[in-house]
């Protein structure tokens, strides 16, 4: 992990880190992290290679990049397009969670 | 030792081929994968899976496998072969005093493939420790309040000799304000410990909030149901309301119709780069179920005093061929 990087990080995406983080994290070379930010996979922040920033929340992902990689045996580009999915999905489960909140549950 | 079926758990023929095995262990692996998978006991499920494949996939593990027979039932007591060890530990299992009987079926194939790497375990090479991720299920209270927790875990422990077992251990995660449903947090170092000088593991925390009876998240606002008396949404009131801090009075100005949120700012969950998220009363508007006759009369008198029409919209609705 980067030197700066405090003990307790909850992986939101106000907390950035580097590619290095995400290598470290996840096992997958900086090279495979390279294809999938290639692949809209990840999304840095910043643009420059040289200075790619993630959001934490990415930590989350290349781990589970990893998981699926090695245990489903998926090369990068489907796994780009697994990524993809969980994400929609995640993303869909974040409305409902934001829809059922505000949802009246009248009281009997 | 407990005797597992491999060949079960993939679903595979004993003399299933290489291919097979590996087009079972995919289609099973699609289904039950964890993080692809959102079904109960999908992560046991998988591991089951995960395992037989690790040991059958592997031409040498699967024919040790074999060696065992197949008269055994599942969860059976049994003992390896009394050359097994010989044949197949031999130069791995150094240091003698090797035992089968506190072995899980599945940590005696991992230490095969470890004694494999017997020369690279035995060079003074840094082994990392292993990272954990477990789900965390806290109350909202716990969530708001920031916490600590006590989590038993069944951690795979190595000896020099690149032997494993699961031990269990209990790690005590201390939770910051900040969490909210669906949230990940991680703790540095706090995972597996490093052996000769590696870096140790992290724990990552999947937190899970339960449900609480008032309040629903959403990210880190929470909302609830506020119930008003007909009177109270017409002409207004200050009620008392709950939040996570105690309560507060909440002003409801008059003409309030049901369905509108009234927020109370920085009432939510703390927010983990500060901040608070709101809190949302939804109103409700509620009858009385009994009333007595006082009350019918003052209604009826409204009823025949008020020219409101509350479904004035629907004149707008045109019918068909008119």
């Amino acid at each position: 992990m980067a030197p700066d990087a405090p003990e307790t990080l909850w992986l939101h995406a106000q907390s950035q880190v580097t590619i290095v983080d995400l290598s470290q994290c996840s096992g997958l070379t900086e090279e495979r992290l390279h294809e999938l930010v290639e692949l809209g996979a990840l999304s840095p922040e910043r643009q420059d290679a040289a200075q790619w920033r993630f959001s934490a929340e990415c930590i989350a992902r290349v781990r589970t990049a990893a998981r699926l990689s090695d245990d489903l045996e998926l090369d990068t580009p489907s796994l780009a397009l697994v990524l993809s999915f969980l994400e929609r999905i995640a993303n869909l489960e974040e409305e409902i969670r934001h829809l059922h909140a505000q949802l009246p549950t009248p009281r009997r | 030792m407990k005797y597992k079926d491999y060949y079960a758990a993939l679903g595979v023929q004993r003399d299933a081929s290489a291919d097979e095995i590996k087009k079972a262990y995919r289609k099973l692996a699609q289904k039950h994968h964890p993080d692809v998978s959102r079904e109960k006991g999908a992560e046991e499920k998988f591991k089951e899976i995960a395992e037989a494949y690790q040991t059958l996939k592997d031409a040498e593990k699967r024919a040790a496998y074999d060696q065992l027979g197949s008269t055994y039932q599942p969860g059976q007591e049994f003992r390896p072969p009394p050359d097994w060890e010989k044949q197949f530990g031999e130069g791995r299992f150094e240091g003698g005093q090797f035992s089968f009987d506190d072995l899980d079926l599945s940590e005696l194939f991992e230490s095969l493939s470890r004694g494999r790497r017997g020369q690279q375990n035995r060079a003074n090479i840094p082994i990392p420790g292993e990272d954990y991720e477990v789900t965390v299920h806290l109350s909202l209270e716990d969530a708001y309040r920031g916490t600590q927790v006590d989590l038993g875990l069944q951690v795979p422990e190595y000896d020099d000799q690149g032997r494993v077992r699961h031990v269990p251990r209990t790690i005590k995660a201390r939770i910051p304000k900040g969490a909210t449903d669906g949230q990940r947090l991680r703790l540095r170092g706090q995972g597996g410990k490093a052996m000769r000088g590696g870096r140790d593991g992290d724990l990552y925390l999947n937190i899970v909030l339960h449900p609480h009876s008032l309040f629903r998240p959403s990210g880190h606002d929470l909302y609830f149901d506020l119930p008003l008396a007909p009177w109270e949404a017409a002409l207004g009131a200050t009620v008392e309301v709950p939040t996570l801090a105690g309560a507060v009075d909440l002003k409801v100005p008059p003409g309030t119709a049901a369905g509108r949120k009234l927020r109370l700012g920085k009432k939510g969950l703390p927010r983990p780069e500060g901040g608070e998220g709101d809190l949302y009363a939804i109103i409700q508007i509620v009858n009385p179920t009994v009333i007595n006759e006082r009350e019918r009369e003052l209604f009826g008198e409204l009823a025949r005093a008020s020219t409101f029409n509350p479904r004035g919209h629907f004149t707008e609705v045109k019918t068909h061929g008119s």
